[in-house]
């Protein structure tokens, strides 16, 4: 069950990520540039995202087993902010901005047979490689 | 700053934004996993035992593309960056979001649904070096 949920969801996602336009780097660029002429669409697509995600989430957080699946709730409790994520974000942004590409969009790119975006989510997959091998 | 009226597409990310929400929302409370990619592709690597949901969802992510594409014409995809710069920057998105712990789906759109003061830090790190990184790249370099 939690695979077919899983699956499913992973469609609806993808055709976010299509229908919002935000498998072009372009437009993300265009929205990062705020000194240059701006395109507010990704505020819109953040915007449209969590008013839809917040009463799911919300009523997932109130519910001790998964409406579904029936497992224990187990959603993210943490609230630490430390060096890793504040650094870890900052170098994620860094890379975002070169490029105008994240990993959902990049996945989607590459499957849309762009070769630009199979070269990024190669080197993406190996940052994430070379994250195993650092000290933490 | 000026707005790119021209570029600008109000109700397709409107649209978009909420199918993003309501994919994440249903992953959470049928299943009590968070929609994050790179969380998702981060955990395959590391061949952790909850694989199958993750390679179900990826699967749902990356094949869907094909059957737009065969219905539909393809999206525009616009790739300004060369491949040395695509390979700095996928190296950063890689290891930025696992040190991070998350991205903009992750930590953006998950983590502010849910309040997460965590995802709400993460978050304004990651568009502040977005926005720095685009202004030196296109207006002082």
């Amino acid at each position: 069950m939690q695979t077919i949920v899983a699956l499913l969801t992973g469609v609806i996602f993808s055709l976010g990520l299509i229908i919002s336009g935000m498998v072009n780097p372009a437009k993300v660029i265009g929205f990062l540039n705020l000194a240059g002429q701006w395109d507010p669409s990704l505020a819109l697509v953040m915007a449209g995202g969590i008013a839809t995600a917040t009463p799911l989430f919300m009523w997932a957080k109130r519910r001790q087993q998964t409406l579904l699946t029936h497992e224990k709730m187990a959603l993210p409790t943490s609230t630490i902010i430390d060096r890793p994520l504040i650094g870890g974000s900052l170098l994620f942004g860094i890379g975002w901005g070169l490029a105008g590409i994240c990993p959902g969009p990049g996945l989607v790119a590459m499957a849309m047979g762009e070769s630009k975006a199979f070269i990024f989510v190669i080197a993406m997959l190996s940052g994430m490689f070379v994250f195993r091998l650092l000290p933490k | 700053m000026q707005i790119d009226w021209l570029q600008f597409t109000p109700w397709s990310a409107l649209l978009g934004g909420a199918l993003l929400g309501l994919a994440s929302g249903l992953l959470a409370l049928l299943a009590g996993k968070i929609a994050g990619i790179s969380g998702i592709l981060g955990g395959l690597l590391n061949a952790q035992s909850d694989m199958q949901w993750r390679a179900a969802f990826l699967l749902g992510l990356i094949f869907t593309p094909l059957f737009w594409m065969a219905f539909k014409t393809p999206a525009d995809i616009q790739i300004t960056a060369n491949t040395p710069t695509l390979i700095i920057a996928g190296l950063l998105v890689g290891l930025g979001t696992r040190y991070g712990n998350g991205c903009t789906s992750g930590h953006g759109i998950c983590g502010l649904s849910r309040f997460s003061i965590r995802s709400l830090a993460a978050v304004a790190s990651f568009m502040t070096a977005g926005f720095i990184t685009v202004l030196l790249t296109h207006h002082l370099f």
